[in-house]
């Protein structure tokens, strides 16, 4: 019964639609292992409202022009991190970036994020990033008894490491980190920020561990604080500040 | 809408397919569970704190070296044996220049280890790059404590 008006609602919107509709070209950088081992840049021409994102964008390609388009996305809606790449030379959000924010009357160029292995179009493989990640036990750590009731925090207590709770993993930060580019063994600031979360966590009682482990040669003292990180988070985390908290923690534990 | 490659399409396709797929390009010493666990020593901890603390130093002292030398009292035509031979009688330049050229060797030596393990990326680079770069500011610094400590102004 919903459906003729359904499809009306639908047809009047594409009769008004050329007003707000722009022309996006969207230069997509193409690998596929099974074609070539070579990576292509490949141009397509969209009809699309400025006030939509790049994901859409990406979504219109592989609904309507060419479905072989791999790239990740699951929630779309900026939590689940799985859409970083590299949108313009910038590290983003696919679907936290509008396209009238990005200048569509040039091309908008996308990447697959550097430093980590190219599987297919956008798609990398994360593992090195999630191993270091794992390398600095992203949990909980406590001695004794389990207390029968939550583990209580001051406000304050938790205000100290609010800001790295925000991190959704999408490794935008450490793919945009000239170090980990050069030398993956670098634990990235991704990992940093995550033991952050739990080193500055008055319940935790692991802080020393992961301190140690940050300490070492691939560690926190590889940052050369050029704030590629914090101007690539797409959660607003003031990531170098967090590296640097680590450092200074390093520091006084020692003199 | 039409889809139209920016680089011309190469014809050689046979080369790859599903069953045979091109290999993927490795990040250089990617992160795996192999990967060296904690040393547990504080070397890289002094080697930040010693950039930071000589490199305080070092702005005074070769700001007042390159001042001394190429500005003040006629500049660098002044600068002759004469000149360093007067210059090195007194305890306080020599500790001056000694301290400087510790400070200078070793804060720069520590920068360029921190270059070649950023940019280096096979290990065995690494370890002639490192090796060459140490032997190198070894080299440099005892020769110029040697010529510090045994200046001899009457030499003929």
């Amino acid at each position: 019964m919903s459906t003729p008006t359904l499809e009306k609602s639908a047809a009047s919107a594409e009769s008004e639609a050329p007003a707000h509709l722009i022309t996006v070209t969207f230069r997509v950088r193409r690998f596929n292992p099974e074609i070539s081992d070579q990576a292509t840049w490949q141009d397509f021409q969209l009809e699309i409202d400025p006030k939509e994102r790049v994901l859409d964008g990406l979504h219109k390609i592989k609904w309507d022009h060419d479905g072989t388009l791999t790239f990740r996305r699951s929630c779309a809606h900026g939590i689940c991190g799985s859409d970083a790449m590299r949108i313009n030379g910038k590290n983003r959000l696919a679907c936290k970036t509008l396209i009238k924010d990005i200048n569509p009357s040039k091309p908008i160029t996308v990447e697959p994020i550097k430093g980590l292995t190219v599987l297919k179009d956008l798609v990398v493989d994360m593992e090195p990033f999630f191993q270091a990640y794992r390398d600095v036990m992203p949990f909980l750590i406590t001695k004794g008894n389990e207390p029968t009731r939550e583990r209580l925090q001051s406000a304050e207590d938790r205000e100290r490491f609010d800001d790295t709770t925000k991190c959704i993993l999408c490794a935008a930060c450490t793919s945009s980190c000239p170090v980990f580019w050069n030398d993956g063994q670098y634990f990235g600031p991704a990992a940093i920020v995550n033991a952050h979360r739990f080193i500055f966590d008055s319940r935790d009682e692991a802080g020393e561990q992961r301190l140690e482990i940050l300490n070492d040669k691939d560690g926190v003292w590889r940052c050369r604080t050029t704030f590629n990180c914090t101007d690539a988070c797409p959660r607003g985390i003031e990531v170098t500040k967090a590296i640097q908290e680590v450092k200074r923690a390093l520091i006084t534990r020692r003199f | 809408m039409s889809a139209e490659t920016t680089t011309p399409a190469t014809d050689n396709v046979s080369l790859y397919d599903v069953d045979n797929p091109a290999p993927v390009i490795e990040p250089p010493r990617a992160r795996t569970k192999k990967t060296p666990k904690s040393t547990r020593t504080n070397f890289e901890l002094y080697g930040w704190l010693f950039m930071r603390l000589s490199g305080v130093v070092l702005v005074v002292l070769v700001l007042g070296h390159l001042l001394i030398q190429l500005v003040l009292d006629g500049g660098v035509s002044k600068i002759g044996f004469a000149f360093v031979a007067g210059r090195w009688a007194s305890p306080f330049w020599q500790a001056w220049d000694l301290i400087m050229l510790w400070l200078a060797m070793l804060h720069g030596a520590n920068g360029l280890r921190t270059v070649i393990n950023d940019y280096a990326e096979r290990p065995k680079t690494r370890f002639w790059l490192k090796n060459l770069l140490y032997a190198a500011t070894v080299f440099t610094v005892l020769l110029g404590t040697l010529v510090i400590f045994t200046f001899d102004p009457n030499i003929r």
